[in-house]
Formats: structure tokens, C-alpha cells, sequence
């Protein structure tokens, strides 16, 4: 296959058109521009819709229109764009419809700044909206791996029938990789039935709403919502495990800082401290039983959380090790990245308490 | 050949499609002429991008005695439109050879029209970089479509084009010949010579027919540290 080199951020929107994606509505916030730059360019082209709307709110409620009427639709932004999202995507939720949120994180709180971050891990993986929802939360670590979550991020969503967060971080975004573009087999999908589409044959109408005014059928509509968080939680966590077979330090970290903290193993392997690395690439659903599982081994002996954030993620690595074992953490944030020399000195230190 | 036989030009302009590696060839071409002596100024005017620029090896390029002309310290982590006004200094003072970095496309390469006049009275090469692996420019009749339009909006014209075909860290030499096709075919089209072949220093022999203008990576990764 021919190998060519992708940004992420284009790359990103030439996967969502390729999975079938028909409308992008966006509105631009750097580092994400490239996804409605290469959209408004190429989703004409492939015979579907780009609107540049006047509002990250705008935009998402575009989204939730042509989602309702049964089209792959997708928006993307940065961070301050994804809070002004999170009605929209709520509403997805409840609506049950499926669609693509793309966030390409960067600095926070409030306007930040425009270099890399991670600090809207809980944002994301607790819902970020209001109500109780959840989506599954795909988080690349390199630009193939950001295609093809993207592409696959719609087979979720439609099988679902549930919003679905493509979260990467600005270097994500920007940085530049060779990439091929696979075959992909695609889910066996539920027909869109409930679309709302116009009546055609159909003996009633499709009706698409999130107001349920009275309590128990709005529980009981929560309660239907619950089940399918409940199967997403069971069929698609996902996860890579580096260096890890005889790994007595363990790295946990997704997107960038697991690029740093993998160099860093490495590194340390040299210095004969057996390191590894625990990736999660969905960061919702959680894969809490597996790292459960490693921090139960014996020869693991201490946890190295490492983010882009002043210690997100870390809440799940706790909720997964519990007493098991002692969890260090190490994070930059603002649109810094830890380097890989602090990461080493970071795990040479936590080392040193348990060896 | 020296670089600056290579480069004789007093000026050198380096435009092309974003990706296309425009920054890792003029941060390597600042460092070469440096190192064969001359006073250099790389200029980063790029506008367009906000990670990956020439001003984030500030400390690599003054340690070699190359002039850093970017954007103040206090927007270096911004992408607003500013250009640093020490940029005349380079294109009026005729003992400094400038690298001029530019941002991709024709959006990037518009902050060279506001210099027309200036550097119409130079010694100056306009370059375009050729880059077979990114898919926009991968046929020549995209790459030419790029490279005219980028005329258009500098009022000025290219005068060589450089093959910087590569995979990242990834490359092989077939890449760079898939490149040198690449860039004869855009050199027919538009009648402008190719200058150079850049690739890694470690392809210098399997591609010594080519005579590459051989580089270093030196906008590597976090993780490639």
C-alpha cells in the first residue's frame, strides 16, 4: 500500500469522508482548522455539505439536524469550542443520534493557548453535557491510528445510536506521519429506521426529541440510554500494551505523552529498569479490568501516570489499582509537553521508592 | 560544490504546500551556510501554522551563529498574523545571506508580496519545494497549480524548484527518486530548473547520482528527543 504523509488535522477529515461522512459543520479554532479548511474543500467534492456556521453551538445543531434525518454528520473544534458543543452533544445523546465530535485539544482553561493539552479528559469522558449520558471516547496516539478511530468512530455512533468523541491532542492535530489508506471493513449496521427522513410508506412519523415532561417516562427513557452505555462499556474498550510482558514500572498515558513515555521506557530499559507502557486508546469506556489485572501481578511494582493535564486520567489509574500498588503521576499543562527526560527522571524517582 | 555554490543567491525564499517540509530544509540550509561562514538570518514568516516553525530551534540555530528574525518571544506560542519588522534588516543589509522561511500555500506565501519591491532590488532565489509523499502535490499538475498560484499572490517568480520528498523519519531513497520524477515533471511543466534534491545525510550514496543537498531532522517530535 502507498505510504503518504498526512497532517492530523486533514488527515482526520479525508477519514471522515472516506467513512462516509456527508455533512461537516464546523466553525475555526486553532489547532483544528485544517478539518473545515480540508472539508470545505473536499466534502463538495464527494457529493456532501460543508457549512461553515457562525457558532460552535451552530454548528453542533446542524449536526444534530442532519444526524436526525439519518446522514453521517460531524463537527470538530479545539477546546473552548468542545464546552460551547456540549448542549449539542447531550441532546444527541438523549435524542439518540449518532455523530462525530472531533475535539483537538489545547491549552485551558477558558481560551488557553493554542499548543497541546489533555486537560479536557473529564469533559469528555464523564459526558460533558447535562444528564446522565455517556460516549465512547477514541483517543489516537498517531495519525494512522487518528484515521482509522475516525472511520470507525461512525460505525459506533450509528450502531449506537450515540454521539461519539474523536479526542486528540494538539500534536495529534499537527504533527505530520506517514500514513496508507486500509481496506476497511466496515460493521453490519442497523438500518436507519427511525430517521427522520420523511414519512414515506412508514404508518407513522418519526418524531426526534429530548423533552420528556413527565418523570417516569423520562426514567424510563434514561433507563433505555443506560443499557447501551452499559454494552458500549462492555464491547469497546480498547487499549495497547507496550514493552509490558516483563514490565515492573508501568507508564499509563494516552495520545502524546504515551509517544513520550514510550521513548522514556526505552531509555530506562537500558538503565536495566524494566518499563512499560499501558495505552488506553478508548479513554471512555475506561479499560479499568485489565490495568486491575496488572497491578494484581507481582512483579509490577509502581504506576507512572503521565498526561497533559494536572492529573485527569490519574482519577481512572486509581480507580483501577486502588491499594494494589503506589501511583506516581507527572503532567505539563497549559500547551506544554513533558519531555522525555523529565518522564525519565519522573519514573527514576518514583523507582527509587519502590525498588 | 559548497552550499553557497549551490545557493549562490544572496536571498533564498522558500515557499511550497504546507507539509511539504519548507522548515526542515531552510533550518538545515541556515545551518550549512553557516557552517561553510557565512552571516545568516533565518527569517520564520510563518503565519499559517501554529507548531512545528523554524522559531522552535532558536537555540539550535543562535548556537550555530545563525540569526533567528521570528515573532517577539511574547507571541512565539501564537498564530496571529505578525510579522517581525528586524525582517528589513535582512533583506537591506547585503552582507547577510537570509533564509527566508515561509508559510505553506499561496494563503502563507502572500506576506512576501508586502516585500516585493525590496527584494526585487536583491540577488534572491524564490524556491518551491516538491514533496511526492503529500497527497495534494503528489501529481504535477498539482504541484505546478500550487506553485503558479504562489506566484500569483507574491507578484513573484519562481525561479527553482527542490525536491524534499520524505516520510518523516520513514524515508527511503526510493522516495526521494519518486520525487526527483516528481519535480523533472513539474520542471517540464513550468519551465522552472530544479535546483536540489534534499534528503538525509544517510542517503548521500544510494542516491549519489542525485548529488542530494544532504540533511539532518531537526524538527523532530517530542519523543524523538
Amino acid at each position: 500500500m502507498k505510504r503518504e504523509i498526512w497532517k492530523g488535522s486533514e488527515a482526520i477529515a479525508e477519514a471522515a469522508i472516506r467513512a462516509g461522512c456527508r455533512c461537516f459543520f464546523g466553525y475555526p479554532i486553532t489547532p483544528q482548522n485544517e478539518i473545515p479548511e480540508y472539508m470545505s474543500y473536499h466534502m463538495p467534492q464527494s457529493g456532501g455539505v460543508f457549512v461553515q456556521a457562525e457558532s460552535e453551538l451552530a454548528a453542533v445543531n446542524m449536526v444534530y439536524g442532519a444526524a436526525a434525518s439519518g446522514v453521517r454528520a460531524m463537527t470538530s473544534s479545539s477546546s473552548p469550542g468542545v464546552s460551547l458543543k456540549q448542549e449539542g452533544i447531550s441532546y444527541l445523546a438523549a435524542c439518540q443520534l449518532p455523530a462525530v465530535v472531533v475535539n483537538v485539544m489545547r491549552g485551558g482553561p477558558g481560551l488557553g493557548s493554542i499548543q497541546p493539552a489533555q486537560g479536557d479528559y473529564f469533559q469528555a469522558t464523564r459526558g460533558g453535557g447535562n444528564g446522565d449520558y455517556r460516549t465512547v471516547v477514541l483517543a489516537p496516539a498517531n495519525i494512522q491510528e487518528a484515521v482509522d478511530l475516525t472511520q470507525e468512530a461512525f460505525d459506533i455512533a450509528d450502531q449506537y445510536r450515540n454521539p461519539v468523541v474523536v479526542l486528540a491532542d494538539g500534536l495529534i492535530g499537527q504533527m505530520m506521519e506517514p500514513i496508507v489508506w486500509k481496506e476497511r471493513t466496515p460493521r453490519q449496521l442497523p438500518e436507519k429506521t427511525w430517521a427522520a427522513c420523511g414519512r414515506g410508506d412508514r404508518d407513522h412519523n418519526n418524531f426526534i426529541t429530548s423533552l420528556l415532561i413527565d418523570a417516569p417516562s423520562c426514567e424510563a427513557h434514561n433507563l433505555e440510554l443506560n443499557k447501551k452505555v452499559l454494552e458500549m462499556e462492555k464491547n469497546e474498550c480498547r487499549w495497547e500494551e507496550i514493552l509490558m510482558d516483563d514490565a515492573e514500572l508501568v507508564f499509563v498515558a494516552y495520545g502524546t505523552p504515551s509517544r513520550v513515555a514510550q521513548t522514556a521506557a526505552e531509555n530506562l530499559r537500558k538503565q536495566g529498569i524494566k518499563a512499560g507502557v499501558f495505552r488506553p486508546i478508548t479513554v471512555w469506556p475506561y479499560p479499568y479490568a485489565r490495568l486491575k489485572e496488572i497491578a494484581g501481578l507481582d512483579r509490577v511494582k509502581v504506576f507512572l501516570t503521565v498526561e497533559m493535564s494536572l492529573g485527569q486520567m490519574l482519577d481512572d489509574v486509581n480507580l483501577a489499582v486502588g491499594e494494589r500498588k503506589p501511583v506516581k503521576f507527572y503532567g505539563r499543562c497549559g500547551g506544554k509537553i513533558p519531555g522525555v527526560s523529565e518522564v525519565e527522571r519522573a519514573a527514576l524517582e518514583a523507582w527509587k521508592e519502590v525498588k | 560544490m559548497t552550499v553557497m555554490e549551490r545557493f549562490p543567491h544572496r536571498l533564498t525564499l522558500v515557499t511550497g504546500h504546507y507539509g511539504t517540509g519548507k522548515t526542515e530544509f531552510s533550518v538545515n540550509l541556515a545551518l550549512a551556510l553557516a557552517e561553510e561562514g557565512a552571516r545568516v538570518a533565518l527569517a520564520d514568516l510563518d503565519i499559517v501554522n501554529p507548531y512545528f516553525r523554524s522559531r522552535e530551534r532558536r537555540e539550535l540555530l543562535e548556537a550555530a551563529g545563525v540569526r533567528l528574525v521570528a515573532t517577539s518571544q511574547a507571541l512565539a506560542d501564537a498564530d496571529v498574523p505578525a510579522l517581525p519588522a528586524e525582517l528589513h534588516a535582512v533583506l537591506e543589509d547585503r552582507s547577510v545571506r537570509g533564509v527566508l522561511d515561509i508559510g505553506g500555500d499561496p494563503s502563507g506565501a502572500r506576506v512576501l508580496a508586502r516585500y516585493r519591491p525590496r527584494i526585487l532590488k536583491e540577488d534572491y532565489q524564490l524556491l518551491y519545494v516538491v514533496n511526492a509523499a503529500r497527497p495534494e502535490v503528489r501529481t504535477a499538475e498539482s504541484s505546478a497549480e500550487y506553485l503558479r498560484a504562489i506566484e500569483a499572490v507574491t507578484g513573484l517568480q519562481c525561479t527553482g524548484l527542490v525536491n524534499n520528498t520524505h516520510l518523516c523519519g520513514e524515508t527511503g531513497p526510493e522516495d526521494v527518486r519518486e520525487g526527483a520524477a516528481l519535480a523533472a515533471e513539474v520542471s517540464r511543466m513550468t519551465g522552472v530548473p530544479v535546483v536540489c534534491h534534499a534528503a538525509e545525510a544517510r542517503f548521500r550514496e544510494a542516491l549519489a547520482d542525485l548529488d542530494p543537498f544532504p540533511m539532518e531532522l531537526r524538527m523532530r517530535k517530542p519523543w524523538e528527543e
